[in-house]
């Protein structure tokens, strides 16, 4: 059974504006009939340009906000209208916040989670060891949280939306502002806890090495709708980005003029060919090889983020909807 | 139970890690407390027995309030001030993903801060205020009880007030300037200007009656046993307030809460 489910959500706000003395009220759709489901112990990123209704659908999903229409199940029931029961089996982190108590040592957080949570004594002094060794604590259990780095306060946030067990954990950017060791093993303590325990991970991130460390599914959301859910591979196909030949001859020459390839960029005696996805380099490379003093030559594919990128800029409702 | 024991516990502990700020505020109380008693006793030298106080009743009333002042939080209280400041960042957000009671954990932690206060920040004046001069102390156990009582009461009853003041921010921009309305108020009705027992005539009565004297005055009649009404009817006039409070906190909680659930903020 599907531990997330939506059909058919969506939800407005209304924005009023004043000019003058004349007020008037415009409504926005943030999230425009969303469905999906999530399966219990699937890491899902939820990605999507600023303001495309990302922390909406979280929201709802947590129960803090109700959809304006369509139905949500989160571990079987309607959140918004069990948001305290509900409250005990998920887990939320927010990057840019954290829920620790400040100006007390990070044992303290742990400790008042403990009774927040009614976790049984035992199963909470099992989880702390194990989170305190995944994420190496240990040596800072006894430091104020204000005096902790951003990395470690990281460690502790994350550690702290774990320790009851949920069964689902929302991470709204958690590796905002880390730098690239830190990222790195927050992301292989995440893998390991969704291995481990089922527990079912759903992301949102600006950054895609997130996704493809963790996630075997991403799905896409611009304008409140969706425009992209499957595998990250299914991403780099579904997009028909142009793939680019970098060529570097022996002299520099007038742009190179083989059929199916353009010339976007010449550098001296470099010169960039874009060509379609669909076309296979080695006839190419063949042909320029046989016409032109080729010295060296490399092949680009499209980067993720510029998949993305061509996917945000393309009019939503949009028929490219993949289902994958 | 146990979570809001936990967070009191927590907040208490808070508190004590700011050092430096709880030695140089008691300092500052007992700075204010010789000040103030130079006016008192010029004040009750010229008036013998006014408000039904005598010498040692005004002076006593001076080392109650400067110790009481920060526990009460007659110039707000740094908790229910950031409870302002998440509701105006809109970081209120994060305490709604908690299973707990929203009005409930702020009581809790704020029960924490005023428990440390109490000790550290009116204990010193009162103990400088004591060696200096000849105050008058609660006679009997039942006394103290009833003094233990009151002070509970009165730091209830003005979480009560900071409360809705920290919620009001979901209904106006900012919060701030209700909580400036509020802190005069609180100066003036609390008694923390000047023992409401000099109030004259009606304006006397509206001030005894708000919740504000519930706060500071009220506690401080109960230590010197100069309620006009006796200690019962002091008690049950500070409980009268809380349960007021406390029903409008749970109702403003529930309509925020509604707002932010079904407005989205």
């Amino acid at each position: 059974m599907s531990v997330i489910e939506l059909e058919n959500v969506s939800r407005a706000f209304t924005v009023s504006s004043r000019t003058g003395f004349r007020r008037t009220r415009r409504e926005v759709r943030a999230v425009d009939g969303l469905s999906f489901t999530v399966e219990p112990g699937e890491v899902m990123g939820y990605i999507g340009p600023n303001g495309a209704g990302k922390s909406t659908t979280i929201k709802m999903l947590t129960g803090i906000l109700v959809p304006t229409s369509g139905s949500i199940r989160v571990a079987g029931v309607d959140p918004s209208r069990n948001r305290l029961k509900l409250a005990k089996r998920i887990g939320v982190v927010f990057g840019q916040r954290t829920t620790l108590w400040w100006d007390l040592p990070l044992k303290d957080s742990f400790a008042v989670l403990q009774k927040m949570y009614g976790v049984p004594r035992a199963r909470h002094r099992e989880n702390l060891a194990t989170f305190v060794e995944l994420l190496d604590l240990g040596d800072l259990l006894d430091v104020p949280v204000r005096q902790l780095s951003l990395g470690q306060r990281m460690r502790g946030d994350i550690a702290a939306a774990l320790l009851h067990d949920p069964e689902i954990v929302y991470l709204d950017e958690p590796t905002i502002g880390l730098d690239i060791i830190s990222k790195a093993r927050l992301r292989e303590f995440l893998a390991q806890v969704n291995k481990e325990r089922q527990t079912t991970i759903i992301l949102t991130t600006h950054d895609l090495d997130d996704i493809e460390a963790l996630c075997s599914r991403v799905m896409v959301i611009d304008h409140g709708h969706q425009v992209f859910d499957g595998t990250l591979t299914g991403l780099r196909a579904s997009q028909s980005a142009p793939r680019t030949l970098i060529v570097d001859l022996a002299t520099s020459l007038p742009p190179i003029e083989i059929p199916g390839t353009t010339v976007t960029k010449t550098e001296g005696p470099r010169q960039h060919l874009t060509f379609p996805p669909t076309t296979s380099a080695a006839p190419l490379v063949a042909q320029i090889a046989a016409s032109y003093p080729l010295v060296d030559l490399s092949i680009s594919d499209p980067t993720i983020e510029s998949i993305i990128a061509r996917l945000y800029a393309t009019p939503h409702r949009s028929s490219e909807v993949s289902d994958m | 139970m146990g979570v809001y024991w936990a967070i009191a516990v927590r907040s208490f502990r808070r508190f004590s890690t700011y050092r430096i700020a709880t030695l140089s505020g008691a300092f500052t109380n007992t700075v204010f407390g010789f000040i103030f008693c130079g006016v008192y006793l010029t004040l009750w030298e010229a008036r013998p027995g006014l408000g039904g106080y005598d010498v040692s009743d005004a002076l006593t009333f001076v080392w109650l309030q400067q110790g009481l002042l920060l526990p009460v939080g007659i110039f707000g209280a740094t908790t229910t001030g950031e409870l302002g400041e998440r509701v105006r960042t809109g970081e209120i957000a994060v305490d709604l993903y908690r299973p707990t009671h929203l009005m409930l954990w702020w009581l809790s932690v704020d029960a924490g801060r005023a428990a440390f206060q109490l000790l550290f920040r009116g204990g010193a004046p009162l103990l400088v205020g004591a060696l200096v001069f000849n105050l008058n102390f609660p006679s009997s156990a039942l006394q103290w009880l009833a003094v233990a009582v009151a002070v509970t009461f009165g730091i209830t009853v003005s979480f009560g007030v900071r409360y809705l003041v920290a919620l009001s921010g979901f209904w106006i921009t900012d919060s701030r300037g209700v909580a400036n309305l509020a802190m005069a108020m609180s100066l003036f009705f609390s008694g923390s200007t000047l023992p409401l027992v000099l109030f004259p005539g009606w304006i006397g009565e509206v001030a005894r009656a708000t919740p504000w004297a519930a706060t500071l005055q009220v506690p401080i009649d109960v230590w010197l046993g100069r309620n006009p009404g006796g200690v019962g009817s002091a008690l049950a006039f500070q409980l009268v307030w809380i349960l007021i409070l406390v029903l409008a906190g749970q109702l403003a909680t529930y309509f925020a809460t509604r707002k932010v659930v079904i407005a989205g903020g």
